[in-house]
């Protein structure tokens, strides 16, 4: 981005004039609006609410409108356990976001099963559904919920919006 | 003995078997057989009204001959007293009576236990898997000679056209 000063020097020094880059404005415009979905399914939920209450106040990186419906949202946090039984809901509420879409599995449940090396535990929701961003953690602070939210802001901004990318570059971002 | 176990050993002198008490906890063995009929004399005599049935569970124990032992806990709400209930089911025949009809409270406890450990419960109304999904094939996964990542089950995507990579 950059500015261009014109007129009005001599009044308040404000620039008149931003310049920037079409994809840049798209995906700033994407990156501080991310709509997650309510999707707690176990105590890493209880660091996801006070992440969006007022001491830690997630509404401040612009991804604080939790939705109850999947149609209306682009970020689905999973937080919590994954039984095999509920893999299925997941990849049709999954499957029911509009593009762009992105997912942060939360917590080392999620991210790998953790010590639930059992029957009915999914080892890692990247079995079934493509996450964007692993936040570790048992359970992760609400700081370490952000630390992913912002590193998911810096893939965001990486993204090309009207070009189609070489396959090499996409596998590269892993966006 | 407690008084309460000691009523039954009265009551039921063939179908008692033994008694623990263990910090004021009273348990009970009787004969498989007789589960129903003592259990509704727990339920009904004016000395015992346990009205409120709090647990059914159930222990695998694979070195014995008779493998299984499944558990009821009672509770009596207008005298104030508890009592544990067990009996023993072979593994070649592992049914035991429902109590649903005395403890209406029975019925998503015994259909817990067949989930996990497949112990049927003779007139049941409705015994079906009740955590596991209905096609569930592996098994009954609380029994000791179950693997416990289970047999591939967690790992299957059958909803997924192909496994995202």
């Amino acid at each position: 981005m950059g500015l261009i000063q014109l007129g009005r020097p001599d009044k308040d020094g404000a620039p008149d004039v931003i310049t920037t880059t079409v994809e840049k404005a798209v995906n700033w415009a994407r990156k501080g609006s991310l709509w997650p979905m309510t999707f707690g399914l176990a105590c890493c939920a209880i660091e996801m609410i006070a992440a969006v209450s007022s001491r830690y106040d997630m509404d401040r990186y612009g991804a604080g409108v939790f939705r109850a419906s999947p149609r209306q949202s682009d970020l689905m946090i999973v937080a919590g356990t994954v039984c095999r039984r509920m893999a299925p809901v997941i990849r049709k509420i999954y499957d029911q976001m509009p593009e762009p879409k992105y997912v942060i599995a939360m917590g080392s449940c999620a991210t790998s099963g953790n010590i639930y090396d059992s029957y009915s535990v999914v080892q890692g929701v990247d079995r079934f559904v493509p996450v964007d961003i692993y936040v570790p953690g048992c359970p992760p602070t609400p700081e370490a919920l952000f630390d992913g939210i912002l590193k998911l802001q810096e893939r965001i901004m990486q993204k090309r919006v009207f070009v189609q990318q070489p396959e090499q570059v996409k596998a590269s971002l892993k966006v | 003995m407690h008084l309460l176990a000691q009523r039954i050993q009265d009551t039921y002198p063939a179908a008692f078997l033994s008694c623990t008490e263990w910090r004021g906890d009273v348990a009970v063995t009787v004969k498989r057989e007789a589960v129903h009929e003592v259990a509704q004399f727990l339920h009904d005599d004016p000395g015992m009204l346990f009205d409120y049935i709090v647990h059914v569970s159930s222990v695998d124990w694979p070195d014995d001959e008779e493998r299984f032992e499944v558990v009821w806990e009672f509770y009596s709400i207008r005298k104030r007293h508890r009592l544990r209930l067990k009996t023993r089911v072979p593994e070649s025949d592992c049914i035991v009576d429902s109590l649903t009809d005395i403890w209406k409270g029975a019925d998503f406890m015994e259909r817990e236990v067949y989930d996990m450990m497949g112990i049927r419960f003779r007139n049941h109304p409705d015994l079906r898997r009740i955590l596991m999904p209905d096609d569930y094939t592996e098994g009954y996964p609380l029994r000791k000679d179950f693997p416990l990542r289970g047999k591939g089950w967690r790992d299957t995507f059958d909803f997924l056209d192909e496994v995202p990579r």
